[in-house]
């Protein structure tokens, strides 16, 4: 059994580290979208927040499985239609797109949150210093909604890399897959999927100790 | 884009594994909420023996993917000789069993996790109150603490009845034809996805809507009138 472990010990590492690629883009694109909408969703007018409530409720509804297909095969239609010959999506982007679109959705959640704690005093404060409106929310609410939005995105973070072994489902070469493909050609499934879950969960214990940190670093002010 | 004469067939190909999808979500999740409690007192327990498994179970749970344990009980154990002995085997060589046990044991872990939080913010005064009517242990648990707990994770467990639905779409990987299965064999045979994948979230957010609904009820029902 362990024979067969480290003899794929380098194609699982590969793995994780197409998991980790995967799981980093799409936090990262996803917290871009959310960066946007949450403020939207906050100060924009009626129209707007209706808009984005409705997405967020939506993805929130939609198993993550059927939006990764959704990506994957409709996307592929629907490039082989613009391009007018066969193409298909490759699974990565589909896998970063497909989470980003999810986890844009749960961190719109958590920013939205977290800068309605941020009491409207402060803005008046702020804005009471002389503080422009830009400034203002830069130098003022930002700090606040940060400390207080990290446990949430802390917690997607890990939501996310969990889910990026969805995206094995559809070919993407990332631990999970790779764990597959072990599993099934020396017929230890049992060692591999084990060790992948060991992975996994090396990965997030860690990703916790390195958030509980910096959220102990962000909160001086709050002990 | 999309062709409205394609979204008869693909609801007929899609509704075929509703049964599935339904059965499945019930079935871990009554699982997952009978596994949960034990757990959480263990969780909350003084004695580090059943502290320890118990946090251990769920550490593990929460920092793996559903996908993986999923694949662990229905590719892995089957690979331990004492398992095919067992009288377990036959349920266990079914993909559907797999699944509603992976997908209860996972779920097990996060709504132990909840209840054993639930139990913890509830005011010392409680037990003391219990002890000092003479209630004994267990009494005191099941009449006093557990109501209260459960009354306040009410709708976090509607969340996680949700979170069970869409973690059954998972059993489609070990060839359980349930909705998201049925959608994905359809969409090879009619080269249809869009039209597809939405009729299947369609049925997906309105069962979800179904499941809010429910809760809110016996939310409303379990709600301490006046307060």
């Amino acid at each position: 059994m362990l024979d067969a472990l480290l003899q794929y010990r380098g194609q699982l590492l590969q793995g994780l580290e197409i998991t980790l690629i995967v799981g980093v883009a799409s936090f990262l694109f996803g917290f871009l979208i959310a960066a946007v909408l949450a403020p939207l969703a906050v100060y924009g007018n009626a129209i707007t927040r209706r808009i984005i409530m409705g997405y967020v409720g939506l993805i929130r509804g939609l198993p993550e499985l059927l939006v990764i297909f959704l990506v994957f095969y409709g996307g592929t239609v629907l490039l082989t239609k613009l391009v007018g010959e066969y193409v298909e999506v490759d699974a990565l982007t589909a896998g970063i797109v497909s989470l980003a679109v999810v986890a844009a959705a749960y961190l719109t959640e958590i920013l939205r949150g977290a800068l309605l704690s941020v009491s409207a005093g402060q803005w008046e404060a702020a804005l009471s210093l002389g503080f422009r409106r830009p400034r203002a929310f830069r130098l003022v609410i930002l700090p606040q909604m940060m400390a207080r939005a990290l446990p949430g995105l802390g917690n997607q973070w890990l939501v996310i890399l969990k889910e990026s072994a969805l995206v094995s489902v559809v070919g993407l070469e990332e631990l999970m897959r790779k764990s597959v493909v072990a599993a099934g050609a020396t017929h230890q499934p049992l060692a591999f999927y084990l060790a992948a879950a060991g992975l996994y969960v090396i990965v997030t214990a860690v990703s916790n100790l390195l958030f509980k940190a910096y959220e102990t670093r962000l909160t001086v002010h709050l002990r | 884009m999309l062709s409205f004469e394609l979204f008869l067939p693909a609801f007929l190909a899609v509704k075929n594994g509703f049964v599935l999808t339904l059965t499945i979500t019930l079935a871990s999740f009554v699982l997952g909420q009978i596994l949960a409690l034990p757990l959480a007192l263990a969780l909350n327990s003084d004695a580090k023996a059943l502290r320890i498994p118990a946090s251990t179970y769920t550490f593990l749970v929460r920092g793996s993917p559903l996908l993986v344990q999923l694949f662990i009980v229905y590719y892995g154990l089957g690979q331990i000789e004492a398992v095919r002995q067992s009288f377990l085997w036959p349920m266990l060589r079914s993909p559907i069993y797999c699944a509603i046990l992976a997908i209860g044991l996972n779920s097990a872990a996060y709504s132990a996790e909840l209840l054993a939080g639930a139990i913890r913010q509830l005011p010392p005064g409680q037990w003391e109150a219990g002890r000092a009517l003479g209630l004994r242990s267990g009494i005191l648990m099941l009449k006093i603490i557990l109501p209260q707990a459960y009354r306040a994770i009410l709708p976090a467990i509607g969340n996680e009845l949700v979170l069970v639905m869409k973690g059954s779409t998972l059993a489609s990987a070990v060839t359980v034809m349930e909705m998201t299965g049925a959608a994905r064999v359809f969409v090879a045979k009619s080269y249809a996805p869009f039209e597809t994948f939405l009729i299947a979230g369609v049925i997906y957010l309105l069962l979800g809507a179904v499941f809010g609904r429910v809760f809110r009820f016996i939310e409303t029902r379990a709600a301490i009138p006046g307060r």
